[in-house]
């Protein structure tokens, strides 16, 4: 049975309790920093360096099922380390889930439903993997080595909007105003609960009143510890009169928005979003599209793969094994045979593939299916979230189902269109917009999101993509999904290598849902294989 | 090939490790979709997404999303209950994002709509499939 939920949650107003227990998390996470700090690092991924595979056998070959970044890699060490290698992959373009839409492209879904984007030259969609954490050392190996020229990706901006439908009558607020109004009024209530003594059983008196100052500097709070308007909170949530120059006015504080308005905005959750070790700045994406890391490697390895080739069945013996395919172009069928093979097709596809391997590693593929997200990218005449909303990158947050807007990362200033994130849904309201026809999904990605650009964002509209991944017939999901029970009994089973197959990919690895995890999986696998193959 | 304007971050970076390791890249939000109740829109809002609005499914690189309608294997109820609480290949368990009551008010439009078996699924017999399965729905 499946404990964790990815889904939606309701709108809770918090308990005094619950209240006290943000803030104690809020404090585990400050006090555990201060000893990672002193400790002078924190652990990165598991990336040393690429595997060094030595003492190949002269001639053995190895065929790699699929051309995402795990089979791209794979394909990649497996040949520098002298292996023979063929690699095979279903669509008409490598790279999988590393993948930019950009005006021409066709996207075409399970059901045929076909959509081609309209782009204008140089605009382009992420709809897969879209942000590289700095601490991704495997994937950031290969970008500097291949020659992908990295920009930032604006992860947090402070000027991003926060909508809830229930929450100031569905008027979008500043990011930087909610988050210092909530760290405002917590700061306020930690300081009356240790003044009245509430925590006296908790923390020393020493400490008390070091917390005492610090809630009265880190909340920006008056000299009677309310968190009340001045010119110095204003310096952190923006001023009414801003300052000038000259004979400029001199600048007044904002008010804050009080404890209910904030809290029904759970401002926390972006808050604590940004917290994650994942979501940390610094963040990179590739210079004009993340498929660049793709193009990266088959500017290595392109002869090495056949495109257009499904894999129909997976065979094997004591002698090798046996890929049998349909060249999805001509009909042509065809078989490869190798001495070992390397397969990064996705379990919702691979589980429908007959592949010869024992009972506890085909349970294993049948034990993950997948999240199904989907992204919208929306073309608009220009950039008026920089020119109206001095909105630089980043993200706005709602409650509806598009859950989100992302501003384009790059070219700001810029003239003529530009495309941003219009969508990126999950759980329910993925499914909800991947059930409708493409043009339904961009009429409820404008409707929605609206309420943060109301007087532009249906004006300025160009044309718009949706990628529905449930959709998308070479992987029919976006991101595995794994719980606490299935990794405990199919993990070990799906990532050990079976016989002459092993697995690799986004669902081999502890690190699901970022290509870091597929890169770190197909390095693994290929050691394994080495090893077997090296030994035999 | 041209040298990448990158700078390779060697200095570690203090990170804060908190509990709840975010286990893939999603959304930063928490959203309020709801579903109904009622048996034809869950099919709608949430089925429809990969068995299609007509029930018939569609082809991919394996062997693709399989038709509901005329499906005899649906007629076992204990069958089709049981691929809605534990999942099966590529299609996802739906105890976390259905009630009991949407499972089986969606399995008898399923079943009655989309095919004609008589036999009812009833918000107990999805309750005891999800007991079995070890959780308390
Ligand atoms: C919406 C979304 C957002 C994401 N965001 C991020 C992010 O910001 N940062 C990040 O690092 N990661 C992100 N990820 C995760 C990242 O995309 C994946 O971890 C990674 O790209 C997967 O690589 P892979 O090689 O494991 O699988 P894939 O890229 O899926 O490769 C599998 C390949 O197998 C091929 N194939 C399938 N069936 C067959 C067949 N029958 N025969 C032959 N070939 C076949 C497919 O066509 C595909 O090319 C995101 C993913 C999604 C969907
Ligand atoms: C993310 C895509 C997805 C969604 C959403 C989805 N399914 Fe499925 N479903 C599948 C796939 C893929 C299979 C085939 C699994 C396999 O290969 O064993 C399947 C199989 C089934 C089966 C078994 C069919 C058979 O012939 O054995 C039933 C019943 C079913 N789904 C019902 C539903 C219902 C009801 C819903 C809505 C509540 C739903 N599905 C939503 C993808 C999905």
């Amino acid at each position: 049975m499946p404990a964790a939920s990815d889904l939606t949650d309701q709108i809770a107003v918090p308990t005094r309790r619950q209240l006290l227990g943000m803030i104690g998390t809020m404090g585990g996470a400050a006090a555990m920093y201060q000893a990672m700090t002193a400790l002078g690092h924190a652990a990165e991924t598991q990336f040393t360096g690429p595997p060094v595979l030595s003492g190949a056998r002269p001639g053995a070959s190895v065929v790699v099922l699929g051309a995402g970044l795990a089979g791209l890699a794979a394909a990649l060490e497996l040949s520098r380390a002298g292996y023979s290698v063929q690699v095979l992959e279903y669509q008409d373009r490598a790279g999988g889930r590393n993948y930019s839409v950009r005006g021409g492209d066709r996207i075409v879904e399970v059901g045929g439903a076909t959509q081609t984007c309209e782009f204008a030259p140089g605009n382009y969609i992420n709809p897969g993997p879209w942000r590289i954490p700095h601490h991704h050392r495997t994937l950031l190996h290969y970008c500097k080595t291949l020659g992908v020229e990295l920009e930032p990706f604006i992860q947090n901006n402070h000027n991003g909007l926060i909508h809830r439908s229930n929450a100031f009558g569905g008027q979008p607020q500043r990011y930087k105003e909610l988050a210092v109004d909530f760290k405002g009024h917590v700061s306020e209530l930690l300081g009356k609960a240790l003044n009245d003594g509430a925590l006296d059983g908790k923390v020393s008196a020493e400490d008390k009143e070091k917390l005492l100052v610090a809630m009265r500097e880190w909340g920006v709070l008056d000299r009677n510890m309310a968190f009340t308007p001045s010119i110095a909170l204003s310096g952190q949530r923006g001023y009414d009169i801003p300052p000038g120059g000259g004979l400029d006015p001199a600048p007044t504080a904002s008010t804050p928005n009080g404890l209910a308005d904030v809290l029904s905005s759970n401002v926390w959750t972006q808050m604590g979003f940004y917290f994650n070790y994942v979501m940390q700045t610094t963040m990179f994406q590739p210079k004009g599209g993340m498929d660049q890391i793709a193009a990266g490697f088959m500017r290595q390895i392109g002869a090495m793969v056949r495109l257009n080739t499904r894999v129909a069945k997976i065979a094997q013996d004591a002698s090798g094994v046996t890929v049998d395919w349909t060249d999805n172009a001509t009909g042509q069928t065809g078989q490869t045979k190798a001495d070992w093979c390397v397969c990064t097709i996705p379990p919702p596809v691979l589980s429908q593939i007959e592949l010869q391997a024992s009972d506890a590693l085909l349970a294993a593929v049948r034990a993950v299916p997948m999240n199904g997200q989907l992204k919208i990218g929306l073309e608009m005449r220009r950039r008026f979230w920089e020119e109206d909303y001095a909105i630089y990158g980043g993200h706005s947050f709602t409650d509806q189902a598009i859950s989100q807007l992302s501003y384009p990362n790059d070219k700001f200033f810029q003239d003529g269109p530009a495309v941003l994130l219009g969508a990126f849904a999950n759980g329910a309201g993925a499914l909800q917009l991947t059930g409708m026809t493409p043009a339904e999904r961009i009429e409820v990605a404008l409707d929605q999101g609206s309420v943060f650009h109301p007087a532009e964002y249906r004006r300025e509209f160009i044309s718009g993509v949706s990628v529905p991944w449930s959709r998308m017939p070479w992987i029919q999901g976006c991101t595995s999904r794994w719980t606490d029970a299935s990794r405990a009994q199919h993990y070990t089973n799906l990532v050990t290598m079976d016989g002459r197959v092993v697995l690799a990919g986004e669902h081999a690895t502890y690190y699901g849902g970022w290509m870091e995890g597929s890169l770190l999986s197909a390095l693994n696998a290929i050691e394994q294989l080495h090893q077997r193959a090296t030994a035999a | 090939m041209k040298s990448p304007a990158f700078v390779v971050l060697l200095a570690a970076v203090a990170a804060i490790p908190l509990a709840a390791l975010r286990a893939q890249d999603s959304a930063g939000g928490t959203t309020n979709v709801s579903i109904s109740a009622e048996g034809e829109a869950v099919y709608r809002q949430i089925c429809q997404a990969c068995h299609m609005a007509d029930a018939r499914g569609g082809s991919g690189a394996g062997t693709g999303i399989p038709a509901l309608a005329d499906n005899p294997r649906l007629a076992d109820k204990a069958y089709a209950i049981d691929i809605l609480v534990n999942g099966s290949g590529g299609m996802p368990w739906f105890t976390d994002m259905l009630t009991p009551q949407q499972i089986a008010a969606v399995l008898n439009h399923v079943r009655g709509h989309f095919n004609a078996y008589p036999d009812p699924v009833t918000v107990a017999e999805v309750e005891q499939a999800i007991a079995a399965a070890g959780g308390d729905s």
